[in-house]
């Protein structure tokens, strides 16, 4: 329902803003120039948004992503030590990461949700401090290579579309390391309030 | 020969080697993600079809300029370029939404300009993640979720600072 209150937002306020501004035309050629504009765009980036979603199958099937696993395996151990005890959740948790890593969203989903499944066990409906790790996690995007948005400049006429992978590889990390470092200091002011 | 022109050519060759040596069918894997590819893209166009009139009707009407003119002291403050505002305002709503915004700030500065660059990192670097959270702790029976919310913006926040940095230090301004 959130979706229905931006769009209806965005395109009232467009009215609203059009008619004080005395934009009325520009903004009716818009209208009609954005939806043909939103298929042009789909088309243009089907090509290469297809072709690496291959690679990362390709990766996938050739146990890269249960490689990237057992290496994440240590570090998942130290960050959720209590859902770590659970050989099971652990395998999903870093299934969960590998798959986010290489970009699998359909495939990352489903296993993080089982892994969450099972750390709320016993929550009574409140997460725990891990519970909120682990969605943290999920919330903050690592992927080796961002297909959607490589295909996106592609389609743009990027002279080189994906020539941002060590920024976006950077600014992932940076990113992941805030949302982490905040959800445990978080989780301490937490404990301290009686 | 630009250097970076080989990354493309050379990862693509290096997969099917590698897949190759597992004896892995890489074709077959490489159409069945293609597929993948085509179903993702057939979630979101009807999605950019209603975003894309929304966000090209506000750039029109100047309410755009207006909403980044206004956030632009606090940005600039974060070394964030304010054009990018409306963009960081969808991101953690709906990623088709901050696809649209995305594409339509590099149809107007180009792609391969500081705003264009810094919008594409940006959206390569964070998540959706009022949806995520709704997922996750909707599947798990969840309804306090603590300090899940604050924590998740706080990383969105970071990554959209850090997108900034990242491109002044790869590509400078």
């Amino acid at each position: 329902m959130a979706m229905a209150w931006v769009w209806s937002g965005m395109v009232i306020f467009s009215l609203i803003f059009a008619l004080c501004t005395g934009n009325l035309d520009a903004v009716s050629a818009a209208a009609l120039e954005g939806a043909g504009s939103a298929v042009r765009l789909g088309i243009s980036m089907a090509g290469v948004l297809c072709l690496w979603s291959g690679v990362m199958e390709v990766m996938n099937a050739c146990g890269l992503s249960a490689g990237l696993a057992r290496t994440f395996r240590p570090l998942l151990r130290r960050l959720l030590p209590d859902a770590s005890r659970d050989g099971e959740t652990l395998a999903a948790v870093s299934a969960n990461v590998s798959a986010n890593l290489l970009g699998l969203g359909n495939a990352a989903t489903p296993l993080g949700i089982q892994a969450a499944r099972r750390m709320a066990h016993g929550c009574h409906g409140a997460a725990s401090d891990e519970l909120c790790t682990l969605v943290v996690l999920n919330t903050a995007s690592i992927q080796l290579i961002p297909a959607t948005v490589g295909s996106l400049r592609a389609a743009m006429g990027s002279a080189a579309p994906f020539d941002i992978l060590p920024a976006v590889w950077l600014s992932s990390v940076l990113s992941v390391t805030a949302g982490l470092a905040a959800a445990r200091l978080l989780s301490l002011l937490d404990r301290r309030r009686p | 020969m630009n250097l970076s022109s080989l990354v493309v050519p050379l990862l693509l060759a290096l997969v099917a080697a590698y897949g190759l040596g597992k004896r892995v069918d890489v074709y077959a894997a490489l159409t069945r993600g293609a597929e993948e590819g085509l179903t993702v893209l057939l979630r979101i166009v009807p999605a950019l079809v209603g975003l894309l009139t929304a966000v090209s009707m506000l750039r029109a009407s100047g309410a755009m300029e207006w909403l980044s003119a206004l956030c632009a002291p606090a940005l600039e403050l974060l070394g964030i370029p304010p054009e990018t505002a409306p963009l960081m305002l969808v991101r953690p709503v709906s990623g088709s939404g901050a696809l649209a915004v995305g594409s339509e700030l590099m149809a107007a500065y180009g792609p391969d300009s500081y705003t264009g660059r810094v919008a594409a990192v940006m959206l390569g670097s964070t998540e959706t993640t009022f949806y995520t959270i709704a997922v996750y702790f909707g599947a798990a029976g969840i309804h306090k979720t603590r300090h899940t919310i604050p924590a998740a913006l706080t990383a969105d926040l970071a990554g959209f600072a850090a997108s900034a940095l990242a491109v002044r230090l790869f590509f400078g301004t």
